[in-house]
């Protein structure tokens, strides 16, 4: 045996960097011209009269959602799935054929999926769930999906060579078993070519549409149990998956602490279920449920600071990092997002303040907040960092990603105070009674009010589009490079001027 | 324990799970225990409201506008009473919506006419200046899905006892029967027949004429539907 470091296969990988950069990129340019849409509801017919079915916000705001939670973020999880589970197992996917071969077909099959999943929303074709609008055709295609990169993942957990489990491995886990939980349980329909009239005929109507199995509240219940937690394990878990291996690697810093990691895991896994009962507040649900989503979403508080601030903690003493390298800066500030996202949420979670923010653009604003700020921050950083390595390159150029970071958070800052000011305008209005105790308000006096602020978001939303796509051309520049990395790179990621 | 499961990925999984799926047995189980059951005065929709409540789920109305009622009097005095669990028991999926853009929309029907709406989806602003919602021109021209509608209402009379063909007390003390038709085309009759009701009232010749030949536009059924939630 040769004594040199393993050489990894970064095939898969690679894959899902590109989907994950072009995804991300379709992702947000809907969600800018939704943005603008709510502003200026003339571009709804931005393809002109004949297409605006197909152009219209109705249409397209379902795309948007889904393009970036299973487009965009869930690249984002699989490409650094098969960049640091092979790294912290201490095993190469090139060593098993099988693993290769279960790799890429992952990769085609979901790409297979996003594709009807583009053209089924733009057609109407919907169950109207939120981030579970597929039918079931698709529906079975994710799950066989789900099971390729189970098998994948602990196809590749039996192989490692490192005994014990990486902190970021259980987060991945977590991620694929909470997952696999929640939509099969959300999507449970029947298929309503199943059904037979009295004169005999079957097999009637859509091939494609199903009915659910659940009716009224119990499909409320079951939706935001699925609805909050997919949020959980698509936008929390494997991104702090992502941030436990970056972090220390990028800034060379050990995790500050691997009691404080046990706490936050474990508490995370067992309270964030709990708490998809804060969508409910004030329905029909039994208030017991409403009562528990509310204490538990207070409590969440504690293992969510708990990762976070052992993040803070890992730069102790070396801080100057932050201000010189602009990939500890995404990671940092998206710890910082994560904390702010993390306090926001259980606040809109009280009773009182929920009846002020629910059903208003606030909750669109903690939503990006948390998804712009930290998910969206910390898949770039994770792809900024894994770019040299995978590429064998450095990065094409400091001095605009630094431009990109601060072009984002300006956006992000953007969007969230504008939603914040709309959401608590609007829900103060609906609210309003003149002193003879009647409304003081008609609908549409909150609806004109807000005007300026959708404006303002949709710059936001524009600003954190142009850093993207600044990113993008850094990928690419940094792809195609000719500056070839000699040896196996430590640390910090290499960066141009 | 915990470096012991950081070396057995099974067991690690396992114990993932178990602490994950906790939340769930306990908030969802119960509830299911007492399934949905209809208050009194909730009807199964008819074919064409079915169809007409595809429409709504297709073009994905419920992104911008709820179905459910809170218990303030800001809402009950803007949108009537308050909602109830069994008024949704033939409610699949829900369509209580996460956002108001628009306005709730659960009793919608006691409050606009079959007009009011006719002229809201061709040009929202003319109803409601100011208003930010885009036009739903083709509605007036697509078919309504009357089979998948019918074979919607097979499927959950079958598997859910939905009650068509059934009499459903209603809150004056008499009884509705919902019909479902027997066959295809007997569905199709049904809806059709409904559709005229609607179609009296609305002034687009197209639709009319459309109606009048035996096809039934999108906004017709959709129409049904809005003055259906009561």
């Amino acid at each position: 045996m040769e004594n040199r470091p393993l050489e990894y296969d970064y095939t898969v990988a690679k894959m899902f960097m590109f989907t994950t950069v072009i995804l991300g990129i379709v992702g947000m340019l809907v969600g800018v011209i939704l943005a603008f849409q709510l502003a200026y509801p003339g571009l709804n017919l931005f393809l002109g009269d004949g297409l605006a079915e197909y152009t219209n916000f109705s249409r397209l705001r379902p795309l948007h959602t889904d393009a970036v939670i299973f487009g965009f973020t869930l690249s984002g999880i699989f490409a650094t799935w098969y960049y640091v589970g092979q790294r912290v197992l201490k095993v190469s996917m090139a060593e098993s054929r099988v693993l290769m071969l279960l790799g890429k077909l992952h990769f085609w099959l979901y790409l297979a999926v996003v594709a009807s999943v583009v053209i089924s929303l733009l057609a109407g074709v919907t169950t109207s769930k939120e981030y579970a609008e597929f039918e079931w055709p698709i529906d079975i295609a994710v799950v066989i999906v789900w099971v390729v990169f189970g098998l994948s993942m602990f196809g590749l957990i039996g192989m490692r060579r490192e005994k014990s489990l990486y902190i970021s491995i259980w987060y991945y886990i977590a991620t694929f078993l909470g997952i696999a939980m929640l939509y099969l349980f959300n999507n449970m329909e029947i298929p309503t070519i199943l059904g037979t009239s009295a004169a005999g005929e079957s097999g009637i109507g859509a091939w494609y549409h199903s009915v659910s199995m659940y009716a009224g509240t119990n499909d409320a219940l079951v939706q935001w149990w699925y609805g909050h937690n997919a949020v959980a394990f698509g936008f929390t878990v494997p991104i702090v998956a992502m941030i436990y291996y970056f972090l220390p690697k990028e800034s060379g810093q050990a995790i500050y602490s691997y009691k404080l990691s046990l706490l936050s895991f474990w508490g995370l896994m067992f309270v964030y279920l709990w708490a998809g009962g804060h969508h409910l507040l004030y329905s029909t649900v039994p208030d017991w449920v409403q009562t528990m989503g509310s204490i538990f979403s207070v409590i969440l508080i504690l293992p969510s600071w708990g990762s976070a601030i052992n993040m803070l903690l890992t730069m102790k003493g070396e801080w100057q990092q932050v201000a010189a390298s602009p990939l500890i800066k995404f990671m940092i500030l998206g710890s910082t997002f994560y904390m702010f996202s993390t306090l926001e949420g259980p606040i809109q979670a009280i009773k009182s303040v929920n009846a002020i923010a629910h059903f208003t653009d606030w909750i669109v604003g903690h939503v990006h907040d948390g998804v712009l700020g930290w998910v969206g921050f910390m898949i770039m950083a994770a792809l900024f960092h894994m770019a040299p390595r995978v590429f064998k390159r450095e990065i094409y150029s400091k001095s605009l990603m630094a431009a990109q970071f601060w072009i984002q958070t300006l956006g992000v800052v953007l969007y969230f105070t504008s939603m914040w000011i709309a959401g608590i305008t609007q829900g103060m209005m609906w609210r309003a009674h003149d002193e003879f105790g009647n409304l003081a308000y008609s609908f549409i006096d909150t609806v004109t009010v807000l005007h300026p602020y959708y404006a303002i978001r949709g710059v936001g939303g524009l600003l954190y589009l142009i850093g993207f796509l600044m990113f993008a051309y850094n990928m690419y520049k940094t792809m195609s490079s000719r500056r070839v990395e000699e040896s196996e790179l430590q640390n910090a990621s290499p960066m141009g001027a | 324990m915990f470096h012991w499961l950081e070396k057995h990925p099974f067991f690690f999984a396992v114990g993932v799970f178990v602490v994950i799926a906790f939340a769930g047995l306990v908030e969802i189980l119960p509830n299911f225990a007492q399934a949905s059951r209809p208050v009194i005065g909730t009807a199964p929709y008819s074919t064409l409201e079915l169809a007409g409540r595809h429409v709504y789920i297709k073009n994905s109305c419920n992104a911008c506008h709820s179905q459910l009622v809170r218990p303030f009097k800001s809402e009950t005095d803007r949108y009537g009473h308050y909602s109830l669990s069994g008024e949704y028991a033939y409610d699949r999926p829900f369509l209580w919506g996460s956002k108001r853009t628009g306005p709730d929309l659960m009793r919608v029907g006691n409050y606009r006419t079959t007009d009011w709406h006719e002229n809201h989806m061709k040009d929202p602003a003319s109803v409601v200046p100011g208003s930010i919602m885009p036009a739903y021109k083709w509605m007036f021209t697509n078919k309504t899905d009357i089979d998948t509608a019918y074979a919607e209402q097979l499927t959950v009379a079958q598997f859910f006892s939905v009650p068509y063909n059934k009499e459903v007390p209603m809150k004056d003390g008499s009884k509705k029967v919902v019909k479902m038709g027997s066959s295809v085309a007997d569905a199709n009759a049904l809806a059709l027949a409904e559709a005229k009701v609607i179609a009296a009232d609305m002034k687009d010749q197209d639709v009319k004429d459309a109606v009048a030949n035996g096809d039934i536009p999108e906004i017709v059924a959709l129409i049904a539907y809005m003055n259906s939630l009561q």
